[in-house]
């Protein structure tokens, strides 16, 4: 059976999705990358699904259930790089994959990922000292 | 009443030899409903090759449109109904300059009664030929239309670069279904060529909004959030507003602004860029 690769680059793991997403391929990638997030203790996991012509309702609810997993083990889960036909697609289908953060390719990710690590760090100082107004307009 | 072959050709030699007056008598009629808005030249030219056309077929022995020796006839007419289509002519002007040439005919007829029954006969004729005119017009025309609202479709939906990283798509005119489906894909399809995160739609530009509207832009703003980019919706004027909360609208957690520069401040402040600091030299 086919696999889905799972890669490692600095503190994000990266799921790169460039075969044909079957039913079997996708549980198969949800245990690997619970697994491997353990493993290496990584905060932030990107998959990427810029070469996915389909997204079914099974694969759609896959990612959900991959983002509930990652979250219940501390890392964040954000889908990259879905097509505008594939994005029309499920919206006419009424799915719009709720609890699944995304962006438009790897690079904004990243960012993303970033910057949301950044929030929670800064959440956790600010908890020790005097809550900050952040709004300085 | 059909032309029996006899008498298509003897309306063929008659055409023939009259040739100059029957073109000049034609020439004539068809100027004053044209009122010069044609050189006589160019309607003298057109004229001479229609009757050039007429006399063939009816040497030819057609004795109605369809036959197959007035295939040259019949494609100077779309020619002719072509050409005055493009040029901005009314139906009645492009038939009416087919229609002339029976009156014309009738000029350098004999007077003699017996000549009436055939003349009857070519009569059915020119008007199936003006007929025939009149049907590519309208083809022509619904062609020129067709073109039109395709251009249209493609000029009115542009999506347009606002500054780094935000995309705006001005919505004007009425949204349709087909319209709506059409600046999906393209703002879409350009947050994903310019990777923006940001994506304004501005609708000051659309007249009236109802359910089926709203329901366009909010499943663009659903798909874009899909694809991990935000959009705002902005240019929402007083009535619309109203319209809006009359219908019950519900726009949920989705960014609206009344301006343009309200979104684009607000996308701008998202980012943490200020559009009010100068540009470094």
């Amino acid at each position: 059976m086919e696999r889905v690769p799972v890669l490692k680059i600095g503190d994000i793991l990266l799921v790169s999705i460039q075969i044909d997403m079957e039913d079997q391929v996708a549980l198969q990638l949800q245990e690997d990358l619970a697994e491997r997030i353990v493993v290496t203790g990584c905060h932030g996991v990107i998959i990427d699904i810029s070469a996915l012509d389909i997204v079914d309702s099974f694969v759609g609810r896959t990612l959900a259930t991959i983002a509930s997993i990652s979250r219940v083990l501390d890392a964040e889960t954000v889908v990259v790089g879905m097509r505008p036909a594939v994005a029309i697609t499920l919206v006419e289908l009424g799915l719009s994959l709720p609890g699944i953060r995304t962006a438009l390719n790897v690079e904004l990710g990243m960012d993303l990922l970033a910057r949301s690590r950044a929030e929670e760090y800064d959440d956790e100082q600010d908890d020790e000292s005097d809550p900050v107004v952040v709004n300085e307009s | 009443m059909a032309l029996s072959s006899e008498g298509a050709d003897r309306f063929a030699a008659l055409l023939e030899e009259n040739q100059e007056a029957l073109v000049g008598a034609w020439n004539d009629r068809v100027v004053e409903t044209l009122r010069g808005r044609l050189s006589r030249t160019e309607l003298h030219r057109q004229t001479g090759e229609l009757r050039r056309a007429f006399q063939l077929a009816l040497a030819g022995g057609a004795t109605s449109l369809a036959d197959p020796s007035a295939a040259e006839l019949r494609a100077q007419l779309s020619e002719l109904s072509t050409s005055r289509a493009r040029q901005g002519f009314t139906a009645t002007e492009t038939a009416v300059s087919v229609f002339a040439f029976k009156e014309a005919v009738l000029e350098s007829l004999p007077d003699d009664a017996s000549v009436l029954r055939e003349y009857i006969a070519f009569s059915t004729f020119v008007d199936a030929a003006a007929l025939f005119t009149f049907d590519s017009y309208v083809q022509v025309r619904e062609a020129l239309i067709a073109d039109q609202a395709e251009q249209l479709l493609e000029l009115s939906t542009p999506v347009v670069k606002l500054w780094e990283g935000v995309v705006a798509v001005p919505l004007v005119g009425t949204l349709d279904s087909a319209r709506a489906q059409v600046v999906m894909e393209r703002l879409l399809q350009t947050l994903v060529d310019t990777g923006s995160p940001y994506a304004i739609i501005d609708i000051t530009g659309v007249p009236a909004v109802d359910t089926q509207v709203a329901q366009h832009v909010l499943k663009t703003v659903v798909a874009a959030r899909l694809m991990g980019a935000d959009c705002i919706i902005s240019g929402i004027r007083p009535q619309i507003a109203q319209t809006i909360v009359a219908l019950g609208i519900e726009f949920g957690d989705i960014a609206t602004k009344a301006s343009l520069a309200d979104a684009l401040r607000y996308v701008l402040g998202k980012t943490g860029q200020s559009a009010r600091k100068p540009r470094e030299r």
